[in-house]
């Protein structure tokens, strides 16, 4: 290596370019095949989601929250609806807060289906991707009995829920739910056993704890390193203290702990649990009650700010708030767990091949739309 | 074939050469993936499992060198606009575009504050079919596409003084 | 309210005169003055009984037309499972506060977002430039007193077609 004169080379992975989950811009500098430094440039997706929020009312915020991560848009109004009425002091019933965690949930499939099958799409496998978009176009006829939407819902209103549960949504829960099951060992099968997949992401981009923590990473690749942090049992948010569900933490089975296999096994396993809690919900969910009891009549709140954390299928998503007391609010930023994610990405891929960076960047499952707002 | 077997003598078929032309080259466009946001997921769902987009003859193609009709799924930005720009003339002609969804249309539900925006992509590439939507379904975009069939069908590329 | 207190009472120890006492009797919120900001900050990195190892979130505020800018931080400590948020107020006329970006590695990305936004100047930050607008954007488009341009590079930035409302 030290005998021939090399110099550095500076690519430039585009905006446009099928593997990148968005509109991303790498600026890698590499030395051969090995790269030396890799600088994300972001800013390609911003549509002013901040400067909308002050104009508008608390209520019309809700339909741009959903497009902010447009894949798991139902978690992304959880968390607005819940810090705002959180603000207003409001009690919902009981039965919409069970309605709210179902949808969450089936939100949370469906996300995690999408990135690992293009997870898959980007190491070369096909096969799983449509695979996984068909479980998930089961979901989303799921969401359209109810709402009428496939991607983007207005669900989550401040006070309950947009619609009731339609007649026959029980009945297809359970048999999706049973089927989804088999389906989650198919999927390890095909792809998570599979000796290509684990030769090209085992021992991979291995981010240990203390740089995960210090660069504020949450979510599912925080628990790959093998901390286990959920807000869902370390600060309960709505009704989840109710239900019993386990939280996998990665604990490098194939590689090392904190490679892009243990992150893809986390997701995996998390879809399990997903399920164990929409069962339980819809046992224990009180048959009858009205969605639109708890609606105030003017959204107002009192003068004051707060921050309100949920988990996203992404990580902890974060809304600031600041009311000053008239019906629109004075600032709303959201912090975004994918945002966090990314900026470590200089950190992991230094030191590995060019195609190895596809495979990192798979792994930590970001949107753009949430990181540009 | 099962509709044309065993029906003719021997015979000579007559038809007009543009027409032949026109529609070989509407049953096999292949788009160029350009998806940006919220809309691209609805583009790769319509060529997913359930909705089929390759039964229409269109092939996801990742470089605009190779592809004929390019998809603008999603958000223009201002920052993003010089980039598609460049990417449209990389096109070989005869090339296509259609806007998909209502950001790409005239901004969307950003058309009012956003001052990052781009309202309409149509102010920088011409734009042959719209469909509206946020995000349009599947099926939606399905239409559009055979529109967009319909349209190249009734061109004659070799005829002069049209 | 425990948490906020036994932090507040820490730092009034070991710098004094930086806490800045508030009339409302109930805030969640501690608010420093701006000059000692990065010895405080490692100071709460680092003591035995704090121990805030992640910086969740950083907020640039603009209250008003005639009034200060704010950051608020909020942060989070994961050996001992509590949580705090920290302001301080800075002048509008030329605003800056000091940058934290080698204390927590995660502060970098967010302190550039607030300039990008608001102009607000990190002093050592060692890479200060715009992120999610282009490089040669003019303007803090967070500010309340921030107008649309006209033309960016050749293309209409506002609305223009008639009959669209």
């Amino acid at each position: 290596m030290g005998l021939i004169h090399a110099e550095e080379m500076t690519l430039n992975i585009g905006p446009q370019h099928p593997s990148t989950h968005g509109v991303l811009r790498l600026k890698v500098k590499t030395d051969g095949e090995i790269i030396s430094e890799i600088t994300p440039v972001i800013g390609y997706l911003h549509r002013c989601f901040e400067k909308h929020c002050e104009n508008l009312s608390y209520e019309q915020v809700i339909p741009f929250t959903d497009r902010c991560d447009y894949i798991a848009a139902m978690n992304n109004s959880f968390g607005y609806v819940l810090a705002v009425e959180k603000l207003m002091e409001i009690q919902v019933p009981e039965r919409v807060e069970y309605i709210r965690v179902i949808m969450a949930e089936y939100n949370r499939i469906a996300s995690h289906l999408l990135a690992l099958g293009t997870f898959g799409l980007d190491v070369g496998a096909y096969t799983p991707f449509l695979y996984m978009f068909r479980d998930r176009e089961r979901i989303l006829d799921l969401f359209e009995l109810t709402c009428g939407a496939r991607l983007l819902y207005n669900y989550m209103w401040i006070g309950g829920v947009s619609h009731d549960l339609p007649v026959g949504f029980m009945e297809a829960s359970y048999r999706f739910l049973d089927e989804f099951e088999k389906n989650i060992t198919e999927y390890h099968n095909i792809l998570s056993y599979n000796k290509i997949f684990i030769e090209r992401s085992a021992d991979v981009g291995t981010m240990p704890k203390e740089v995960a923590i210090d660069y504020g990473v949450t979510g599912p690749n925080l628990r790959g390193s093998g901390v286990k942090w959920d807000l869902r049992k370390d600060e309960p948010y709505s009704i989840y203290d109710k239900f019993i569900f386990n939280v996998p933490v990665g604990k490098g089975l194939m590689g090392s702990v904190g490679d892009c296999w243990d992150r893809y096994w986390v997701r995996a396993e998390e879809m399990k649990e997903s399920v164990n809690i929409i069962r339980q919900a819809l046992d224990k969910m009180p048959r009858k009650g009205d969605v639109h009891e708890a609606l105030p009549k003017k959204v107002r709140p009192l003068k004051g700010s707060i921050y309100y954390r949920t988990e996203s299928p992404r990580g902890d998503l974060g809304y600031y708030i600041i009311s000053d007391g008239s019906s629109t609010p004075l600032r709303v930023k959201m912090r975004s767990p994918a945002f966090t994610a990314l900026s470590a990405l200089s950190e992991i891929a230094t030191g590995w091949m060019l195609s190895d960076v596809l495979v990192i960047l798979g792994s930590l499952d970001i949107v753009l739309g949430e990181i540009d707002r | 074939m099962g509709f044309l077997e065993n029906r003719f003598e021997d015979n000579i078929i007559t038809a007009k050469v543009d027409q032949l032309l026109s529609w070989a080259r509407s049953t096999s466009a292949w788009y160029f993936q350009f998806g940006l946001a919220c809309c691209a997921i609805e583009m790769m769902a319509t060529a997913a499992s359930r909705h089929d987009l390759e039964r229409i003859g269109m092939m996801p193609r990742s470089s605009p060198r190779q592809a004929d009709v390019m998809i603008v799924a999603g958000t223009v930005t201002l920052k993003m606009a010089s980039r598609v720009k460049l990417l449209y003339d990389q096109m070989a002609d005869p090339k296509y575009v259609i806007s998909m969804g209502s950001c790409a249309n005239s901004g969307g539900p950003y058309s009012r504050q956003g001052y990052h925006v781009l309202k309409g992509v149509d102010q920088i590439i011409p734009v042959d079919v719209y469909i509206p939507g946020c995000p349009p379904r599947p099926e939606s975009l399905i239409e559009g596409l055979l529109k967009l069939q319909e349209k190249i069908r009734h061109e004659r590329p070799l005829t002069k003084n049209k | 309210m425990i948490i906020n207190q036994k932090v507040s009472d820490l730092i009034e120890l070991n710098f004094t005169g930086v806490v800045i006492v508030s009339e409302e009797p109930q805030n969640e919120f501690i608010q420093i003055q701006s000059e000692k900001w990065l010895d405080v900050a490692k100071y709460i990195k680092t003591d035995s009984e704090l121990k805030f190892d992640s910086c969740q979130c950083i907020t640039g505020v603009d209250l008003g037309e005639d009034k200060d800018f704010e950051v608020r931080y909020n942060f989070h400590s994961m050996k001992l499972k509590h949580k705090i948020e920290i302001r301080i107020a800075i002048e509008r006329k030329k605003p800056s506060v000091s940058s934290i970006e080698q204390v927590w590695r995660g502060a970098d990305w967010l302190e550039r977002e607030v300039y990008d936004m608001y102009g607000i100047r990190f002093k050592g930050h060692r890479d200060l430039r715009r992120m999610l607008l282009p490089e040669d954007w003019k303007g803090w488009p967070l500010r309340k007193d921030y107008k649309t341009p006209n033309i960016y590079n050749g293309m209409k930035v506002p609305k223009v077609r008639k009959g669209w409302d």
